[in-house]
């Protein structure tokens, strides 16, 4: 017999029963549906989590004012100045595993133009800053050397300002704005940056030279740095490298010897990132995992059908073999009934299970990411899973004997 | 082998153990039957006719002794070569018809042939002519519940002719019919023979084994009476003439 009329011959014997077939494949549409729809929402969770991560910045590093074990206590980090402006020199010129190093200085004001106002966070930086956020100016231009050195007043804004202050879609290059009283000229937008990890707007800035910064918005002590520091390493598996390079330095540079805690804090993002993906990946896995037990389940269930296939259809196996059927010819036959169950099943869980991956990507605004191995795999599993149960029904059925199956009532 | 007959059954015997008791269906049967002959298998119940009709379909294989078929040892070979052997040589015809419950009659015919590896076309084509020729042409397409028991063992005898068998092989195959329908199917089968085919029946009643040449009596699985003679019954035109028969 060829593969083609053993299959002809399966697809007929499951069209006899079509309720019973749909329900024993049931278990595997279920099992390869959520699967695959476990492992396509945890990829584009993934994804998100990966794009949001690199929206802050490539291998960024960001030291910041304050010890960790005072945070607790005293509330807020960043309120007792550590950092030094010449701490920011030896970062920049010290450590060749420091690719850039920017400042990054803060306040809360208001942005007025001719006929709006908004409140939003006015930050002093240098150009480096923008290199190591990975964040591009999309029209006019970004501050120039004479800029830093002149302390002009030139601001660059985000695009939620732009949009606040002159309308969606407005070109405010060569406008001017009033920061605490004191006109600026827009010299350039920056590119839309989105959301943070946590939600909040990164265009919701507006961005001046941090001398300007210094000398008109924040005056104070002239030695400690205001803010905090933005380092940029040179690839991401060396941001660890740089965490200690720029630990070790600072601890030096303030004289903490032996036990006494840091005062000051490094933030790893490449680390922080891959935290937060290796538990989404966790997640995933647990989750295919049971999909994939559902499976192995389903399969228990075709084994249980085609057992009782065997024994409804034993007098017609007795027929079959009085008439020449070989025991192989009678094993073909009922392992194809397996497979033909579930890998119809698994071609209809994949398609469901596609769907409603696609529905709820669409909901939550993930990616929808699909490997095509993925789908072949779920595949595979459901195939494998019909030959290993339908293995055992089939052997039975060939070892009958062809007297006792053909008198069998 | 030139000479030797279609069956030569020397002493066989066949045990069954049915728990701790041991039930010798068979006690040591020699036979020899030659191609074209009509043999009729009587005896009472559990007399062993069911069994001997097994072995010499070669759907079970003896306890010891030897059956020989066309001239070749057949008794220790194994399931493969065995289903083989029916497959090419025998055609079977049950008391209860055995046909494939719905499944039209074409395809019930076509069996053997999917198992001797005749494409579909050829299949197909076989089974519709095997069918015209024992009467029913116009049923090509009805599932056995859709025919009368005559009509059904008239689809399973087509069935037994369709791959052109050396014997055909019948259990009591008259049983579940009146006594219309099985002068039918006897006079078919008569036809069979008279065009050539051998053909052993098993049957319980003498009226039917007057239909053929030669009846065996069996008792506690031997054989006690042999007797050849010529078919009583008037011969009823026979209404399939020979059906891919092999003289
Ligand atoms: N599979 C078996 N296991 C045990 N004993 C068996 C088996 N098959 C047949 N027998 C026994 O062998 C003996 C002969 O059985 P067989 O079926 O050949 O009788 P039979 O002549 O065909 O009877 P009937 O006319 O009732 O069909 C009986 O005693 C029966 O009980
Ligand atoms: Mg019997």
């Amino acid at each position: 017999m060829s593969p083609w009329s053993v299959l002809r011959l399966a697809f007929r014997a499951l069209g006899r029963n079509t309720m019973r077939s749909f329900l024993t494949a049931l278990g595997i549409i279920i099992g390869v549906g959520a699967f695959i729809a476990m492992v396509v929402i945890g990829e584009g969770a993934k994804a998100r989590v990966e794009e949001a991560f690199s929206s802050m910045g490539t291998n960024l590093l960001i030291v910041q004012q304050g010890s960790s074990s005072q945070r607790g206590v005293f509330g807020g980090f960043g309120s007792q100045p550590t950092l030094t402006w010449d701490d920011l020199k030896a970062i920049q010129t010290e450590l060749p595993s420091v690719r850039h190093a920017a400042p990054q200085l803060r306040t809360t004001t208001s942005v007025v133009s001719e006929e709006q106002n908004w409140t939003t966070s006015v930050t002093g930086v240098t150009p480096e800053y923008f290199e190591i956020r990975n964040w591009p100016v999309t029209s006019g231009v970004s501050f120039t050397p004479s800029d830093m050195d002149a302390a002009t007043k030139v601001v660059l804004l985000g695009q939620t300002v732009v949009e606040r202050l002159y309308g969606t879609g407005a070109d405010a290059v060569g406008q001017m704005v009033r920061i605490k009283g004191m006109p600026f000229q827009v010299t350039g937008v920056m590119a839309r940056k989105g959301q943070s990890p946590m939600g909040q707007d990164y265009d919701d800035a507006v961005f001046i030279p941090v001398s300007t910064y210094r000398s008109k918005i924040q005056g104070g002590l002239n030695n400690y740095l205001h803010g905090s520091i933005f380092v940029g390493a040179f690839s991401p598996e060396e941001t660890s490298r740089t965490e200690s390079d720029l630990r070790n330095l600072l601890r030096e540079r303030h004289h903490l010897s032996g036990e006494v805690d840091d005062d000051f804090q490094v933030r790893n993002l490449t680390e922080i990132a891959s935290a937060q993906e290796a538990g989404t990946k966790t997640l995933t896995t647990l989750l295919a995992s049971i999909a994939a037990v559902s499976l192995v389940v389903g399969g228990i269930g075709i084994m249980n059908i085609m057992l009782v296939s065997v024994t409804e259809r034993t007098r017609e196996i007795g027929v079959r073999m009085a008439v020449g059927a070989k025991p192989r010819h009678i094993l073909a036959q009922f392992l194809a009934e397996a497979l033909s169950l579930s890998v119809m099943g698994g071609v209809t869980g994949a398609v469901l299970g596609l769907f409603s991956a696609w529905r709820l990507a669409a909901q939550f605004g993930w990616p929808m990411l699909v490997r095509p191995g993925i789908v072949a795999l779920a595949l595979g599993f459901s195939g494998l899973v019909g030959v290993v149960f339908g293995l055992y029904p089939a052997q039975r059925a060939s070892r009958l004997d062809p007297i006792e199956a053909l008198r069998y009532e | 082998m030139e000479g030797a007959p279609l069956i030569r059954i020397d002493n066989v015997t066949k045990v069954y153990h049915a728990g701790e008791v041991e039930v010798r269906a068979l006690a040591g049967v020699s036979l020899d039957v030659e191609a074209g002959e009509f043999v009729a298998i009587m005896g009472a119940s559990g007399s062993g006719k069911s069994t001997l009709m097994h072995l010499i379909g070669c759907l079970d294989r003896p306890t010891s002794g030897r059956y020989f078929l066309e001239g070749r040892e057949v008794s220790g070979l194994n399931r493969n070569a065995l289903a083989e052997v029916r497959n090419r040589t025998m055609g079977f015809v049950f008391q209860s018809f055995n046909l494939l419950a719905r499944t039209s009659a074409v395809e019930n015919v076509e069996l053997p042939l999917v198992y001797s590896g005749v494409p579909a076309a050829e299949r197909r084509r076989r089974a519709i002519e095997a069918l015209r020729q024992i009467g029913l042409g116009d049923r090509l397409d009805h599932h056995p519940g859709q025919m009368s028991g005559g009509q059904q063992q008239r689809v399973a005898i087509a069935r037994a002719l369709v791959g052109g068998p050396r014997l055909l092989l019948a259990d009591e195959p008259t049983g579940n019919l009146d006594s219309r329908t099985s002068g039918e199917v006897m006079a078919l089968l008569r036809g069979l023979s008279e065009a050539g085919l051998t053909v052993v029946l098993v049957t319980h009643a003498p009226d039917i084994a007057t239909w053929t040449s030669r009846v065996l009596q069996l008792k506690d699985g031997l054989i006690v009476s042999d007797e050849r003679r010529a078919p009583i019954a008037a011969p009823q035109p026979a209404p399939a003439g020979a059906i891919g028969v092999r003289p």
